[in-house]
């Protein structure tokens, strides 16, 4: 039937995913329309309800009729049953959200959400039209407990085979002492013992070719080049890589979960260890998509001090990865130059914000503090002195004839693999295809700042990280800028619902004094609505997309991680090639692991 | 020849191992010199003591066995490297006065010999593991290793053509005039890279390859087991480089210091050469070595040969 569908939609560009999916009933004889209802969001992107035995014909007719630039951005679930403003929605226990990204010359997002009843809902599984949906998938079986009819591989992904609950249900406790206290029996330990022995056939590999045995290797969770407890399961023909099943979940914290208890001023730091190599760059999308809920205007000042800050950041994480994919390949030295360069952007972080990784720097509504006095100058003498560092960077590792031996031609894929897979940053720049979310979707004050996005052609490890190479030099030009044009004014919105609320006048009225002391001791009331909020961040697209239910604490926080999407493409890339060349693309990937399992 | 002095047979591995240990400490510090940072500086003057605290450490740990090993191999497999390595330099000559086998007069051929058994430390103690990780380092050293030592073999027939003997007395003697480096310069280069192989050392340190396979064919290895594999490299360095030196750089040859001076300065100058390389090349990958190998340095060395022996035999007296 999807079949029948595409082929009567032809591809048009200029129409947008919202009109084409307004359209396709007119293609299909006898339906009025696929669209059950329209949703009004905070963040404006279009978001429409369809029915579960409509989804794949929508889903199918989108990706055939578009071109071949549209992404699986995002797919997720909400746990309906507890919410009480959702006046413009269909009835449901459950709803599956899919976020469609078209990586065109403009941005153009639509959300499609399915509204599901009973407490053991079942959805037609798209992983045959979008390969990334796998995981997430899986992730939403896990944490929700809805099935996926037709995946080829349901199975738990974030916590171990043996839980029983699904975590990110309403009716799950957040907090420990809702539960009562833990006991490990000698059987129950037994069973956990059984469930981490290994079998093959349960992964989906075979023991034996036609003419050997294969071996297994089991890589990680603590080995020294998975940068994180990251786990791969590789099928071996000698060294030759036959196939490899990558397990994940040994960082899963319940960053969503925490979420959901956490107040919206609160979460704030909790962001900050998502991307542990991100700092101020995880708090970004996240303050964004409260400010869209609450309607709050960010002051210019407010706006650059950010994108300084989050470029730094970008800095620091795209140097750790430069130094240790360097060292993955064998060479020793160059992680330590580049951990010294890191520790001077530390050292300008610590001095603008006090803390050095994990700052939780920005506010709803801006950021904590202005800067201190003489911070231009720290700033200058450090974007002054690295392009000459990098430039002796090259030298030592980009033209050294072993490393370029090593990481070209190696872990190549396409621009449509990569849009398959869900893959974003400096890992899609890196096969050509010209797209940087600070170019495409302006947020903060980057419309007004000049930087080049830099690309390669090859799409190897080689050209990942000359990517990631040329934009640690374009993050230095758009410090340069914000140092010269940092505007002045007020740090933070004057805005009832900014957090902590604005101060000034409770001396003058009790309205204000009571509004003031209710903000500060159970943090703002976000008005109900729904919102999301994505940036350019380190490793790709992250974002948040919040709902709230008019409540002090978020109903559901999404965040959207690159190194989640990336990390399921490994086995594509894997297969045939050498376990050190899987090395080499593990580290040209650049995630962290709590990136990946949040 | 007069055999040498009991205590000498003693105190001469003796020496070696003591300067393997103090040879871990100034590869720390001197990796830390090249990469920012200060590397051991704490105990002793300097540091120094590090290796000694580092031994201590070593013996006092319990000596474990896995159950899953091959019990007599796995014990076996350290010792070979470590003898291996120590018998070799019964050959070295340091000065004009004596090495401790004497003027054997098939010295180098010993010496291939001793380091041709050597890969049976590596390759056995993978193998006796019986765990994934040394297994393949195992087998990535049996590779590598075997066909290395066949450009080792023929780097040298140069020299040996040159001097007309398997002598290390010989060899350093004629070259009295012109260190051999000069004329045998492919030679040197294919030497060189075949030992830094031989020793399994960055950038052919595939065997241990830690970023893929955690520590290779010493994964299980702990203790002092551990500690010999770890000897036994760092007396291996001292074993290459006083081989270059003697077969290449004039042995003990040279002006003004005293001959032992000579050697110890040129074997010296080659460590840090050594410890140079792993602070500044990345590793390559386990085909990329052997294509190097194969269609590289075998026909270099075969060249060195094939021009070597022309230009003997237009200069030779009727």
């Amino acid at each position: 039937m999807s079949a029948a569908a595409s082929a009567l939609i032809e591809p048009i560009r200029s129409r947008s995913l919202l009109d084409r999916i307004f359209d396709l009933h007119t293609e299909v004889s006898g339906r009025s329309s696929f669209v059950l209802a329209s949703q009004s969001t905070r963040d404006g992107v279009s978001t429409v309800w369809v029915t579960s035995a409509d989804l794949r014909v929508v889903l199918a007719a989108l990706k055939n009729s578009a071109n071949a630039s549209l992404m699986l951005f995002d797919l997720t679930a909400i746990d309906e049953r507890g919410r009480i403003h959702r006046e413009d929605q269909p009835d449901a226990s459950f709803t599956v959200v899919y976020h469609l990204m078209s990586l065109g010359a403009c941005l153009d997002e639509v959300r499609i959400k399915v509204a599901l009843t009973g407490d053991n809902p079942v959805v037609p599984s798209i992983t045959d039209l979008w390969a990334n949906a796998n995981w997430y998938e899986r992730e939403i079986w896990d944490l929700f407990g809805i099935r996926f009819e037709g995946h080829p591989f349901l199975r738990r992904i974030l916590t171990p085979p043996t839980w029983t609950d699904h975590p990110l249900r309403k009716d799950h406790h957040a907090r420990a002492t809702e539960m009562p206290p833990y006991s490990l029996t000698e059987d129950q330990e037994m069973r956990e013992q059984e469930a981490l022995r290994f079998n093959p056939s349960l992964w989906g590999m075979k023991r034996h070719s036609d003419h050997s045995d294969f071996m297994f290797l089991n890589l990680g969770p603590n080995h020294p080049s998975v940068h994180g407890v990251f786990r791969i399961v590789l099928q071996l023909e000698g060294e030759r890589i036959v196939d490899a099943v990558p397990d994940i979940g040994f960082h899963h914290r319940g960053a969503e979960k925490m979420g959901e208890r956490q107040s919206w001023h609160t979460y704030i730091p909790y962001t900050d260890r998502v991307d542990y190599l991100g700092g101020v760059m995880n708090n970004f999308p996240y303050v964004m998509a409260v400010e869209t809920l609450a309607g709050i205007t960010v002051p210019p000042r407010a706006q650059m001090i950010r994108v300084m800050l989050a470029e730094l950041f970008r800095i620091a994480s795209h140097l750790v990865f430069y130094g240790t994919m360097a060292q993955d390949v064998g060479q020793l030295s160059p992680v330590f130059y580049m951990f010294t360069d890191r520790e001077r952007v530390f050292g300008i972080i610590e001095a603008i914000c006090g803390f050095r990784m994990h700052p939780a720097w920005f506010r709803i509504g801006g950021v904590a503090m202005d800067l201190p006095v003489g911070w231009n100058g720290l700033i200058r003498a450090f974007i002054d002195d690295l392009p000459k560092r990098l430039d002796e960077y090259d030298g030592m590792v980009m033209r050294n004839p072993i490393f370029r031996a090593r990481t070209r031609g190696v872990g190549a894929y396409t621009t449509a693999e990569a849009v398959e897979w869900g893959v974003t940053g400096p890992g899609l720049r890196a096969c050509g295809l010209e797209w940087d979310y600070r170019r495409q979707a302006p947020y903060a004050c980057y419309d007004q700042l000049e930087f080049d996005i830099p690309t390669g052609s090859n799409g190897d490890c080689y050209d990942r990280i000359a990517v990631h190479i040329e934009e640690i030099r374009q993050s230095l030009r758009i410090i340069r800028q914000c140092i010269d044009n940092m505007p002045e004014g007020p740090v933070k919105a004057d805005h009832p619902l900014t957090a902590p609320p604005p101060k000034a006048r409770t001396m003058h009225d009790i309205e204000t004094l009571i509004h003031h002391f209710l903000s500060v001791s159970w943090g703002p009331v976000i008005p109900p609505g729904e919102a999301h909020a994505c940036i350019e961040a380190t490793k790709g697209l992250n974002s948040y997309s919040l709902i709230s239910d008019g409540d002090t604490m978020s109903y559901r926080t999404r965040i959207r991680t690159p190194s989640f999407a990336h990390l399921q493409m490994i086995p594509l890339l894997s297969r045939g090639v050498m376990i050190a060349d899987l090395i080499a693309i593990i580290g040209s990937i650049d995630f962290v692991m709590a990136d990946v399992d949040r | 020849m007069r055999q040498p002095p009991f205590l000498a047979i003693i105190l001469t591995p003796l020496l070696i191992l003591g300067l393997a240990t103090l040879l871990t400490w100034v590869e720390r510090r001197l990796l830390g010199l090249w990469q920012d940072r200060y590397g051991p500086n704490r105990v002793g003057p300097g540091g120094m003591l590090q290796a000694v605290a580092d031994g201590i450490k070593m013996l006092f740990k319990q000596d474990w066995i896995p159950p899953f090993a091959d019990k007599g191999v796995f014990v076996l497999a350290p010792a070979i490297g470590m003898m291996t390595v120590l018998l070799s330099f019964a050959v070295i000559p340091a000065t004009s006065l004596r090495s401790i086998a004497g003027n054997l007069n098939v010295g180098l051929l010993f010496i291939l010999a001793m380091m041709g058994l050597g890969v049976y430390a590596v390759v056995l103690a993978g193998w006796a593991s019986n765990s994934k990780y040394a297994l393949l380092g195992g087998m990535r050293a049996a590779a590598q290793m075997i066909s290395y030592e066949v450009f080792m073999g023929l780097s040298l027939m140069g020299v040996v053509m040159i001097t007309g003997s398997f002598s290390l007395y010989d060899i350093v003697a004629a070259q009295s005039g012109l260190w051999f480096i000069v004329p045998q310069c492919l030679g040197f280069i294919v030497f060189l890279l075949a030992g830094i192989a031989e020793t399994h050392r960055l950038p052919f340190d595939l065997p241990e390859g830690e970023n893929e396979l955690g520590a290779g064919f010493h994964t299980e290895y702990s203790g002092m087991k551990f500690g010999m594999f770890f000897l036994a490299e760092y007396a291996g360095i001292v074993l290459v480089s006083a081989l270059v030196t003697t077969l290449y750089l004039g042995g003990w040859l040279g002006p003004f210091l005293p001959a032992a001076v000579w050697f110890v300065l040129k074997t010296g100058t080659l460590v840090a050469f050594f410890i140079l390389l792993r602070a500044a090349l990345p590793r390559p990958r386990y085909d990329q070595l052997m294509t190097l190998g194969w269609k590289v340095l075998l026909p270099l060395s075969l060249l060195n040969i094939a021009a070597t022996g022309t230009i003997l035999m237009l200069r030779a007296p009727e």
